[in-house]
């Protein structure tokens, strides 16, 4: 016999399940949405990478290598947050509102929704990863497990940011707009495109208050052995991170309008 | 089963629900009739916790809205107005979603699945995504949803809006067989009389926000005062002559060129009714319907606009025809 308590907890990971599994198999069916949303980062990888790549630059690696965790990053950035554009569909076709009338609470519901952003952005990261392969970059064991954790970690952070605009937001096009001032500079000051160690002062400040920062150099660290903090530093901080816009997000999500 | 007590919902200045209470039996269809924009919806909602009341409360299935909400979501089945139904899904991963949204056991979920199913006649397209569905098969799909935790009481907000006759018959089908087979209150929200009529053991008509008249569809239409009789003239009005005088006219409504008579008994009366008139082009006879009766109850309120339109402009028109 079960007691309540283990009882409430079954249901609660059963309606997670529930919602990432809708979210996962719609990701499935929309296999164009993978496919447009991956070759953006790649074109960076390739054309910036091998373009910038080709002039020489004092980085201590090839350029295309050095940018290759920026791009897993960016990849992350823009799925993740525009995620948050599917809670307006949700609500725009009355599918929120049928998830809002069953006995699942407010957190369950973003929780979820969240998962399902996290695995649309593991899915893209694979991708990568796979022609990162081909460019030469080596991967071992612990190597993966920390860029799946550092990938993990950011787009549940980042998810979290762009379903509290669209908690806020009604139009899909409002949507677009806002997000767009927020994502392009969160990837181009995370030190994504460039090293972040001799930047003028004034950079440097606002690449250390942007978070995506952290994720670079944690992907840095593990990948090329090549960041600014120690891999520690980032992860605490990208947790931190994490747990500030998840708690930001679960307030946005109880106080949204269920009609 | 359903308390309401004195609900008022405020938007700004206008009051969509102003003051409303009334109470609805176990096991009976309850029918929310009324105009667009009357506040059925907003009913709806609120009792579906999923608005919030400016004042008064209500009592679902013995849970509070306000302060047991999840409780009340848990014992209610609700059918909007749009179908909610994901379309990238198949009918069977939607009843799935939402089966384990409600917490129900693995062990009677795939046989509760095929139950709603088979109740709704969707077991043969249970595998088609939804967005190949026909307009009253995501209806059924949703009422198949809402049936899934075996729910005390059911909200259908328009469940026939929009289809066309025939659905619209399948539907009416579907929804009497629920109520043999599932054991249900039902409250259902329409602006087809007909609909409410042929399905509701009680009718509320709704009108700006008020109740202004609740009762078995039988009584509200004896209570308009036996049958209706309109004589139009030629020579417009003024040709009319005084019928009140009459023992058996209960009311007389003028027009421009006609006049409306709800009178007892049409055929051994009628004769001394035009006895002396002049100028008559035409004399209609019905026997009362729910129209009639909304008409009465809700006077001349119906010249008000409504945010939606549509249905004041068909009652005008159906007024003057």
């Amino acid at each position: 016999m079960l007691s309540t308590r283990d009882h409430n907890l079954k249901i609660i990971l059963g309606q997670l399940y529930a919602l990432w599994l809708r979210e996962f198999k719609v990701f499935l069916r929309e296999r164009s949405r993978l496919i447009a949303s991956t070759f953006t980062p790649l074109l960076w990888l390739f054309v910036i990478g091998s373009g910038l790549g080709s002039t020489n630059l004092q980085i201590g690696t090839d350029y295309q290598k050095f940018i290759f965790p920026g791009i897993i990053c960016m990849s992350v950035i823009f799925t993740s947050v525009f995620f948050g554009s599917y809670i307006i569909w949700d609500r725009k076709f009355d599918f929120l509102k049928s998830v809002m009338v069953a006995p699942s609470s407010r957190t369950t519901v973003f929780i979820g929704k969240t998962l399902g952003g996290m695995t649309t952005s593991l899915f893209q990261v694979a991708i990568i990863l796979i022609i990162g392969m081909a460019l030469g970059i080596n991967y071992n064991a612990l190597s993966l497990l920390q860029i799946i954790s550092i990938v993990l970690i950011l787009s549940f952070g980042l998810t979290s940011l762009g379903l509290t605009f669209g908690s806020y937001i009604e139009s899909l096009e409002g949507f677009q707009l806002i997000v767009s001032f927020v994502v392009f500079p969160l990837f181009f000051l995370s030190g994504a495109l460039f090293p972040i160690d001799n930047l003028p002062a004034w950079l440097k400040f606002i690449t250390l208050v942007d978070p995506a920062t952290y994720s670079v150099d944690a992907l840095r660290n593990s990948i090329l052995n090549l960041g600014t903090y120690s891999f520690q530093l980032d992860i605490e901080i990208l947790l931190l991170f994490t747990l500030i816009m998840t708690l930001i997000g679960i307030f946005s999500f109880k106080r949204m309008k269920a009609v | 089963m359903i308390i309401i007590e004195n609900l008022v919902k405020k938007y700004g200045d206008f009051y969509a629900l102003n003051g409303l209470s009334f109470e609805v039996n176990e096991n009976e269809i309850f029918g929310l009739l009324g105009p667009n924009g009357a506040g059925k919806t907003t009913l709806i909602h609120i009792l579906a916790t999923l608005l919030k009341p400016t004042e008064g409360g209500a009592i679902v299935n013995g849970f509070d809205v306000l302060h047991d909400a999840t409780k009340v979501r848990g014992s209610i089945g609700v059918v909007f107005q749009a179908p909610s139904s994901d379309d990238m899904l198949t009918g069977y991963e939607n009843l799935k979603v939402h089966a384990l949204l409600y917490g129900i056991p693995r062990k009677i979920r795939e046989r509760r699945i095929s139950e709603v199913l088979k109740l709704v006649g969707l077991e043969e397209r249970k595998n088609d995504q939804v967005k190949k569905y026909s307009g009253g098969m995501r209806r059924r799909l949703e009422i198949a949803r809402g049936l899934l935790h075996h729910p005390r009481v059911f909200f259908l907000d328009e469940p026939t809006l929009g289809l066309d006759p025939q659905s619209r018959n399948t539907m009416w089908t579907y929804i009497k067989k629920i109520v043999r087979e599932e054991k249900v209150t039902i409250i259902l929200t329409t602006h087809y009389m007909e609909e409410a009529d042929m399905l509701c053991d009680r009718i509320g008509f709704i009108s700006n926000g008020k109740i202004i008249a609740l009762d078995s569809p039988s009584r509200l239409k004896q209570e308009i005062g036996g049958d209706i009789v309109k004589i139009t003239f030629t020579n417009g009005i003024h040709s009319a002559k005084d019928f009140t005088h009459f023992e058996f006219v209960h009311r007389v409504e003028q027009n421009e060129n006609s006049v409306i008579i709800y009178m007892d008994e049409v055929n051994s009366n009628l004769h001394r009714l035009i006895k002396d008139l002049e100028d008559v082009q035409s004399i209609e006879y019905k026997k009362p319907t729910l129209n009639d009766v909304f008409l009465k109850f809700s006077g001349d309120s119906l010249s008000g606009d409504s945010p939606e339109g549509g249905f004041m402009q068909r009652y005008a028109e159906y007024k003057r025809s």
